[in-house]
């Protein structure tokens, strides 16, 4: 047995989380509890409490590989914390076998003032490498990284992609008998994503476990025979991946991929379900895909002429496209009680990262906002551009902070003589390699 | 192994620091290394520093101010206190950011977290022993010989870093809990300052209240070094025991504090 947990829970006070407190509020709290017949003193204790987690068990066989699969906010990321021992659980206990790695997130603990020599070691010691294995695999990891030429040179001074690959490559070669894999956690980078899941096959075939947290229903049935699925901090299906992601997608279906709904506005959304051109319920897209959102939303009462914008974001928050009746003029000539609403996006050549969808809604006068949502469904480009026909020396790095979709140009360079060069994104299909 | 929820007061996985100690020396030498990259004159700032403080205090304190100085030439009077002091105030400001500066690591990779003021207050000693060079020309040009007690001064600097890490764990503790506390620490190691001998003689304090002045461990290291440089001055003994019990308990119970939010920092912070 790898890992064992019995009945664990975690508990947050609400707001723990978001800030820290100013000793000023405390203060404040003693005074007014001094005062006010202990009113400050039982705040603490009337803050609202949230089980991310509750009284989840569950065992792993050595050598197993078990996909972890939930909603958003569904637990999954806190279990994988806990695991990795970041933080500790309120209650309950898990027995674990073995060193325990995570590809929670590369790069952490690095320095941008130390050469990538220096960030080796130092980051191979904070990810639990001994300076002896550090030492027997360092030639091997910056061979993987491609960054033999500037070993030498501060990685501030490094590109992105140059930075992720010695990331990576650091944390690949650690070699744990227990691997925690948080897709969630690295998700803007679908390069690395797809690195990740060709290193988790590699270490499950080495018969190490590896607990994979994923939205990749693909990838999780693929790669792990069993499936845990995490609803609101319980275990609720544990079993086949087969059965367990075929149950999950139901009731996705039937449920909802992100609920904003809070009760009290005039029009409020109540979930975003995200087909792609066959109608398939997925958050996985090529690049040119049809993006096609089902929007299901709720109006008290009959709302005239509303205006509604839909807008896909990147995963650092910047607008790539936008639908708006308020640009269109096609707002519905009203909206009353529950109801549904399609917006297509047609073929979007949208670059491989990871987006989210913001929508909101406005009066008939376009100023009173009646809702306003972000993050209210989250999808993937799959691939890299290399496999949309650019093959350009950064055409497989992380695009995390690339904002920009790309539509066809030419360069025209007179002084070689040779004709105008065309560049556009092409489907898949046609531009991705045989395997 | 087993991952439960915090267990008792008394839980401070002293034997997982014990088992990090390589990471402890990598986080050291990161320190190190980083804190004088890019800076045009690199670790003569670690001399600068105590230097300029020793002319400023020489000038004020003893040309103008004309403070007793147990017989010593100013310059070597203020710059034997300086230099412990310099190691202890920069050791305590890095320990109160140790937890916080790092919370990047923190919320995403586990190791014991006593790593992290314990990293600040060792890489602190590699200024203090490029600073103690200075006083050796100091000492050739006033010709004054040290006393058999500079065998001591390694004690010394061990309980002045015993110091900086006790204060230094309910500092970084509590600067987790409240962001307050790095506004106040600045002001709260100025305030040290005058409660340590830096600027005046241990002797200025009444003998009959020796014992709890002692109870700032500073007392008896900056005394400490003051005799085992000059070898003027008696060795601080019942002072020194009254500091070595003070930094003991007050590091026990730092312990108890820091660990009590160890399992939960990366929620916190």
């Amino acid at each position: 047995m790898a890992i064992q947990a019995v009945e664990v829970g975690k508990m947050y006070r609400l707001g723990e989380r978001e800030s820290y407190t100013a000793l000023r509020d405390v203060l404040a709290n003693l005074v007014r509890g001094a005062l006010g017949r202990g009113r400050g003193a039982s705040a603490r204790a009337e803050r609202p409490i949230l089980w991310s987690l509750r009284n989840v068990s569950f065992n792993v066989e050595q050598g197993d590989t078990v996909g972890i699969i939930g909603r958003n906010g569904a637990g999954k990321s806190t279990l994988l914390k806990i695991l990795a021992q970041i933080t500790r659980p309120t209650e309950g206990h898990i027995e674990l076998r073995g060193k325990v790695g995570s590809l929670l997130e590369v790069g952490t603990g690095f320095h941008p003032e130390l050469t990538g020599r220096d960030n080796v070691y130092l980051c191979g010691a904070i990810l639990g490498m001994t300076r002896t294995e550090i030492q027997k695999k360092f030639d091997e990891i910056v061979a993987f990284a491609e960054v033999e030429r500037f070993i030498d040179t501060p990685v501030k001074r490094y590109s992105s992609g140059m930075y992720m690959r010695l990331a990576f490559a650091i944390a690949a070669h650690l070699e744990p008998e227990i691997l925690l894999v948080d897709e969630v956690l690295a998700v803007g980078d679908v390069a690395f994503q797809k690195k990740c899941i060709g290193k988790m096959g590699d270490v499950s075939k080495q018969g190490r476990t590896v607990l994979f947290v994923s939205h990749n229903m693909g990838a999780v049935n693929s790669l792990c025979r069993r499936s845990i699925w995490i609803h609101e901090g319980k275990v609720v299906a544990d079993g086949k991946s087969q059965s367990v992601v075929a149950d999950y997608m139901q009731a996705m279906g039937s449920g909802s991929l992100v609920s904003t709904a809070k009760g009290n506005e005039p029009l409020f959304i109540e979930r975003v379900v995200l087909r792609n051109a066959r109608g398939e319920v997925t958050d996985q897209f090529d690049s040119g895909d049809d993006i096609c959102l089902d929007i299901e939303y709720v109006a008290n009462g009959r709302i005239n002429r509303p205006n509604l914008w839909v807008q896909i974001a990147n995963s650092i928050g910047q607008g790539v496209c936008i639908a708006n009746t308020m640009f269109d003029g096609h707002s519905p000539d009203f909206l009353e009680g529950p109801g549904k609403a399609t917006c297509v996006f047609r073929a979007p050549r949208l670059t491989p990262q990871a987006y989210a969808i913001w929508m909101g809604t406005r009066a008939a006068d376009g100023v009173t906002l009646l809702s306003n949502s972000k993050d209210v469904a989250y999808f993937s480009v799959m691939g890299s551009l290399n496999d949309y026909g650019l093959m350009g020396p950064a055409a497989d790095v992380f695009l995390s902070d690339f904002p920009w979709p790309i539509f066809p140009y030419e360069w025209h360079f007179p002084a070689t003589g040779k004709p105008p060069v065309s560049v556009e994104m092409r489907a898949a299909a046609t531009a991705r390699k045989p395997d | 192994m087993q991952i439960r929820p915090t267990a008792g007061w008394w839980d401070f996985r002293l034997g997982e620091v014990w088992a990090s100690r390589e990471l402890l020396w990598f986080l050291v030498w990161k320190d190190v290394k980083v804190r004088y990259k890019e800076t045009v004159i690199g670790a003569a700032w670690a001399v600068l520093q105590p230097v300029f403080t020793m002319i400023v205090f020489t000038i004020f304190f003893g040309r103008l101010a004309k403070l007793p100085s147990s017989g010593l030439p100013y310059p070597v009077f203020y710059l034997a206190a300086l230099l412990p002091w310099s190691y202890f105030a920069g050791a305590l400001s890095g320990c109160t950011n140790a937890i916080v500066e790092n919370q990047r690591i923190i919320t995403k990779v586990y190791f014991p977290r006593l790593l992290l003021p314990l990293s600040v207050v060792i890489a602190g000693l590699v200024d203090l022993a490029i600073a103690l060079v200075v006083m050796v020309p100091l000492l050739i040009y006033y010709g004054i010989t040290p006393s058999v007690g500079l065998l001591l001064v390694p004690a010394f600097v061990l309980m002045a870093l015993l110091a900086a890490l006790a204060f230094g764990l309910w500092l970084t503790t509590l600067n987790v809990m409240y962001r307050d506390v790095r506004y106040v620490v600045p002001f709260v190691i100025q305030f040290f300052m005058f409660a340590s001998p830096v600027i005046y003689s241990a002797s200025a304090v009444p003998a009959r209240w020796q014992w709890i002045y002692g109870l700032n461990p500073m007392v008896g290291v900056i005394e400490g070094f003051r005799w085992a440089l000059t070898g003027t001055g008696r060795p601080p003994g019942l002072i020194m025991l009254a500091s070595f019990v003070a930094v003991c308990a007050c590091l026990l119970f730092g312990l108890v504090f820091f660990s009590r939010i160890d399992g939960s920092v990366a929620d916190r912070i």
